[in-house]
């Protein structure tokens, strides 16, 4: 991946925690995902296809979707709602840089995994980007694994 | 008269904030669908005049979506709400007949902003 496509997601993040939330999130120096990355309560998953192939998750743990939610005027906070919170947000981002990377950056619907897998490989030969977030003192992590452009 | 609109996501937390976001408009929410043939059905069932459309759903996605809605109805007045921020999707969307183009996330005001021109008639 290239520099300034990184700094896309980079971009959709704070975006995201600025309009959604009206604080900023503080984005971290991105890095190279190792077999260890972390993977925390929820994690929502984007499957990439057209241009380029893999996928983007986003992994938080539960208080920082609790956040938002109360944040957003949402009372339910059941894991249903969780749930549907983590992929939304994964889904807003991938779909959000498409700006830089075109309309044929084809993004799927999210699937979204609770707790934490035996592992979670990604979907790419080429190694991904892990960009740290930290909002409300909360850390969560935006992964980004993408092939090279077909 | 409060007008009938339908709300069509596949998230439901959106669903419940743009119902939020609609508070104090001259709007009644006759519908929610979660993708675009649920949508279509209770288009049918229910003929709401306006309709706030996803793009990345499953089962039928929002751009079909919308050609499907105009051909029952072809007054209906549809604004895009999605998280596709590229102008080529926006361009297409219009194409295909929605009247507004509001990308996620978004704030109370640029909500208020797109959701007036959906009332325009």
């Amino acid at each position: 991946m290239e520099e300034h496509e990184v700094q896309a997601f980079i971009d959709a993040t704070k975006a995201y925690f600025a309009q959604m939330t009206d604080e900023p999130a503080e984005v971290g120096t991105p890095y190279l995902l190792d077999e260890d990355s972390t993977v925390l309560d929820f994690t929502g998953v984007i499957g990439i296809s057209g241009t380029r192939r893999g996928c983007v998750y986003f992994s938080t743990p539960r208080a920082l979707l609790e956040h938002i939610l109360t944040h957003l005027g949402e009372v339910d906070l059941s894991e249903d709602t969780l749930i549907d919170l983590a992929g939304e947000i994964a889904n807003t981002l991938a779909g959000n840089v498409r700006k830089d990377f075109g309309k044929d950056f084809l993004i799927s619907i999210p699937v979204v995994i609770q707790g934490q897998p035996r592992r979670l490989r990604a979907l790419s030969d080429s190694r991904g980007f892990v960009i740290p977030i930290k909002w409300k003192g909360i850390r969560s992590c935006l992964v980004i694994s993408l092939d090279s452009k077909v | 008269m409060n007008r009938k609109l339908m709300i069509v996501d596949d998230s439901n937390v959106i669903r419940r904030l743009i119902e939020r976001c609609l508070a104090g408009e001259a709007v009644e929410v006759v519908a929610m669908a979660g993708n675009g043939v649920e949508a279509l059905e209770h288009f049918r069932n229910w003929r709401p005049e306006l309709v706030t459309m996803d793009i990345t759903m499953p089962e039928m996605d929002g751009l079909t979506c919308v050609e499907e809605i105009l051909a029952v109805d072809p007054d209906a007045r549809i604004l895009i709400i999605s998280a596709l921020a590229d102008k080529p999707t926006a361009i297409e969307a219009l194409k295909r007949g929605a009247v507004g183009f509001l990308t996620k996330p978004f704030t109370d005001q640029e909500f208020a902003t797109a959701f007036a021109e959906l009332l325009e008639d």
